[in-house]
C-alpha cells in the first residue's frame, strides 16, 4: 500500500460495513480472547465478497473507478516507471498547457517520448490541469513531441486519462476541433511505433487526439466512450440521471471494447482498482507496454505506419447490399 | 437587462404567434416558404432556382445532399459511388427505441440511405470526387458508414488522382455506434493522411451546421476550408459552452463570419459563387502541379 486509505465508492459501502465490525472487533481481542474464531468468519465473508463484487461490477461501476480521486494518473505511473524522467514543456507557440504532460523516458531497456494527460490532485492542481481537459495548446504540444519521436527514431507511449477537450470559448476560437483532427492526421502517418493505453477515462476525440496508435490497451476498470454517459442519456434521454442506462447501452467498459475488436489487450489492475496499489499498477502497465514495444520497434518505419492504418482502416460495422 | 430580455422574447412570441396562421396548412407549406431570418415569404421554385438562398437577406437554407451535388456538378455528370453501404446495429442499441427503428424512420424521412453521397462527377468540365453530408438524416451524424464511403471516396480519389471535395454538415458522431462511431475520425483522418501525401487537392466545405466528430476530423483539414455565409461550426455547442464558463457568449459565435476571423476557414463563399470557386481553385492547383512536372529537365539540359 502506497497511499493513505482509500476512499470507498457508492457500491463498495457494504464491504465498508464489514471492514469496520472486523475492526471493532479486534479492538477487544485482549479482553475476550474467544472472539478470534468470530475474526476469522468475519475476515473469511470480507474476501468472498470483495471478490464476487469485483467479478460482477455494472458499466457504472468501472465508471466510478475510471474517476476515482485517488486514480493514479500520467505523472504516477512515469515517477513509477522511471524515477529520473525528464519532463518537456511548451508548444512553443504560446502555451504549455498543464493537463497535457510530455517527456522522455526510460521503460524496461527502452527509451521513449511519453505524452499522457493529467487530472491534478489537489484542488489547485486540478485547476490547474482545468480537471484533465486540454486546451488545444495542449494537443499541439503532444503533436510537437511526437514529431520530436518520429525525427529521433523514439517510440511513443500515450497514458489517455480524461473526460474530453475542453469545451471553452478561447479553446474554440484557437480551434479545439484543428488541434483534434490534425493530431489524428499526423499521428496516422508517423513511422515510429505508437502505443496507446487509456488508464482512466478515454472521453471522446479529446482522447482519441493521443489514442491512434499501433496498439490501444485499456486498464481494466477503465472506460472509452463517443461522448459522456451524461451527454449520451441528457440527449437520448432527455434526463442527465440516465446517464447509468446511456453507460451501459453505449458499451463502454474494457471488456465489452476489447469484445467489439476496438483494441487489443485488457490490463489487469489490483483487485479494487488501481487506486488500491499503485505500484502493481505501474509495474502491470510497465509489462504490457515492454511487451508491445519488443515486437513493433523491430519493425521497419513503412511497415509500422502500414500497421497502424490498417488497423483503424479495418474498424466499422455496416452491411454491403449486393444490389 | 432581464426585463428587456423578457420584453424581447415577448415580442418574438407574438410575432410567431401572429405568423402561424399562415403556414398552417400543407399546400401553403408546399409552395411557399418562409425565411428564418427576415421572415419574407419566397415562392418556392424561386428560391429553388436561388440556391436555396433568400433573395431579400441572403439567408442560407439547408439544403439536402442531392440539391447540392446539383448545384455543384455539371448535369448528368455526377456517377454515385458505394451507394449500397448500410448500418449495421453493433451495439444492439437501445435507448427509448431502438436504433434499427431509428434508421429506418430517418431514411423514410431523408430518402437516402446514409447521412453522406459520394461520388465522382465533373465541377466545370474539370473532374472531381465530391461527398456531401445531409442533416436531415439522422442529423447527418458520422457513424460506421459515413466513416466508411469517406474513407473509400478517398482512397478513391487517391487511386484516379483527383481533387477531393467534402461538404460537411452534421452534429457530431452518432452515438448509437459507440466507440465505432469516434473511431471512424482516425479512419477519415489516416485515409486523408495517404491523399495529402500524395500531393493531391483536399477543399472542405463548411456548411450549416457542423459540429463534434465531423469538425475535429476530416471537416478542418482541407487544405482549403471553405464555409458557407451564416453556417455553424464549432467543436462543442454553444450550450454545452454557456454551461462550462458560465456566460454568455457572443451573438455571432461560431458563425463562419467568426471562424474567418479567428484564422480557421479561407474563405466564406455564398452558394451561389460556390461552383465556380470551385473550378477556378481545382484549375489553379493543377496548373501548379503541371508546372512543377516540367520543372526538373531543366537543369539537366543546363548541367550538360
Amino acid at each position: 500500500m502506497t497511499e493513505k486509505k482509500t476512499i470507498p465508492l457508492e457500491f463498495e459501502k457494504p464491504l465498508e460495513v464489514l471492514a469496520q465490525q472486523i475492526e471493532a472487533l479486534e479492538k477487544q481481542i485482549i479482553e475476550h480472547p474467544e472472539l478470534e474464531g468470530d475474526i476469522d468468519h468475519l475476515k473469511k465473508q470480507y474476501e468472498n465478497l470483495r471478490r464476487s463484487l469485483y467479478s460482477n461490477l455494472s458499466a457504472s461501476d468501472h465508471l466510478a473507478i475510471a474517476r476515482h480521486a485517488q486514480r493514479p494518473y500520467t505523472r504516477d505511473y512515469f515517477d513509477r516507471w522511471d524515477p529520473n524522467w525528464v519532463e518537456l514543456h511548451g508548444d512553443r507557440k504560446g502555451m504549455d498547457d498543464a493537463a497535457m504532460v510530455t517527456g522522455l523516458i526510460d521503460i524496461g531497456d527502452f527509451k521513449i517520448i511519453g505524452v499522457g494527460t493529467q487530472k491534478g490532485r489537489s484542488l489547485r492542481d486540478k485547476q490547474q490541469c482545468n480537471f484533465g481537459m486540454p486546451q488545444p495548446e495542449g494537443y499541439r504540444k503532444a503533436l510537437r513531441l511526437f514529431k520530436h519521436a518520429e525525427k529521433f527514431g523514439l517510440p511513443v507511449v500515450t497514458l489517455i486519462d480524461t473526460p474530453g477537450a475542453y469545451p471553452g470559448m478561447a479553446a474554440e476560437e484557437h480551434n479545439q476541433a484543428e488541434a483534434i483532427a490534425f493530431n489524428l492526421f499526423e499521428l496516422a502517418g508517423l513511422k515510429v511505433p505508437v502505443i496507446a493505453v487509456v488508464t482512466g477515462e478515454g472521453g471522446s476525440g479529446g482522447a482519441l487526439a493521443i489514442g491512434v496508435a499501433n496498439r490501444v490497451m485499456m486498464l481494466e476498470h477503465s472506460v472509452y466512450s463517443v461522448i459522456s454517459p451524461e451527454g449520451c442519456a441528457s440527449i437520448l434521454w432527455r434526463s442527465a440521471d440516465k446517464d447509468k442506462d446511456a453507460a451501459r447501452a453505449m458499451k463502454i467498459t474494457a471488456k465489452e471494447i476489447l469484445d467489439l475488436g476496438v483494441i487489443d489487450e485488457v490490463i489487469s489492475e489490483p483487485l479494487g482498482g488501481a487506486h488500491h496499489d499503485y505500484d502493481v499498477a505501474a509495474a502491470n502497465l510497465k509489462k504490457a507496454i515492454i511487451k508491445q514495444l519488443e515486437k513493433l520497434v523491430p519493425m521497419a518505419g513503412d511497415e509500422v505506419r502500414a500497421d497502424r492504418q490498417k488497423k483503424f482502416r479495418d474498424i466499422g460495422a455496416f452491411h454491403e447490399a449486393t444490389a | 437587462m432581464d426585463l428587456k430580455e423578457w420584453f424581447a422574447s415577448r415580442k418574438k412570441q407574438k410575432e410567431i404567434e401572429a405568423v402561424k396562421p399562415l403556414a398552417a396548412s400543407e399546400d401553403i407549406c408546399l409552395l411557399w416558404k418562409q425565411c428564418f431570418q427576415c421572415r419574407e415569404l419566397l415562392y418556392t421554385n424561386a428560391l429553388r432556382e436561388n440556391f436555396n438562398v433568400c433573395p431579400k437577406c441572403q439567408y442560407h437554407f439547408r439544403i439536402g445532399a442531392m440539391d447540392r451535388i446539383e448545384q455543384l456538378f455539371d448535369e448528368g455528370s455526377f456517377h454515385e459511388l458505394d451507394a449500397n453501404l448500410e448500418s449495421a446495429d453493433p451495439l444492439k442499441f437501445f435507448d427509448t427505441d431502438s436504433y434499427v427503428k431509428r434508421q429506418k424512420e430517418a431514411s423514410r424521412k431523408s430518402g437516402l440511405r446514409e447521412a453522406i453521397v459520394t461520388g465522382e462527377g465533373e465541377i466545370e468540365g474539370e473532374k472531381a470526387c465530391l461527398g456531401v453530408m445531409d442533416f436531415g438524416h439522422f442529423g447527418g451524424s458520422m457513424g460506421s458508414v459515413v466513416g466508411e464511403k469517406v474513407a473509400r471516396l478517398t482512397e478513391y480519389a487517391t487511386e484516379k488522382r483527383l481533387p477531393l471535395i467534402l461538404v460537411s454538415s452534421s452534429g457530431g458522431a452518432r452515438m448509437q455506434e459507440g466507440i465505432f462511431s469516434l473511431m471512424q475520425l482516425a479512419k477519415t483522418s489516416s485515409a486523408l493522411k495517404s491523399f495529402s501525401d500524395a500531393g493531391l487537392l483536399y477543399i472542405s466545405i463548411l456548411s450549416e451546421p457542423t459540429y463534434g466528430g465531423v469538425t475535429a476530423s476530416f471537416a478542418m483539414l482541407g487544405d482549403i476550408n471553405i464555409a458557407e455565409p451564416g453556417a455553424r461550426i464549432g467543436f462543442a455547442g454553444r450550450r454545452v459552452i454557456e454551461q462550462t464558463i458560465r456566460q454568455k457568449l457572443p451573438a455571432d459565435f461560431q458563425t463562419a463570419e467568426y471562424l474567418l476571423k479567428h484564422g480557421q476557414v479561407d474563405m466564406v463563399v455564398e452558394r451561389g459563387k460556390l461552383k465556380s470557386k470551385l473550378a477556378f481553385l481545382i484549375k489553379f492547383h493543377s496548373h501548379s502541379n503541371a508546372k512543377a512536372q516540367k520543372a526538373p529537365p531543366r537543369p539537366k539540359a543546363a548541367t550538360r
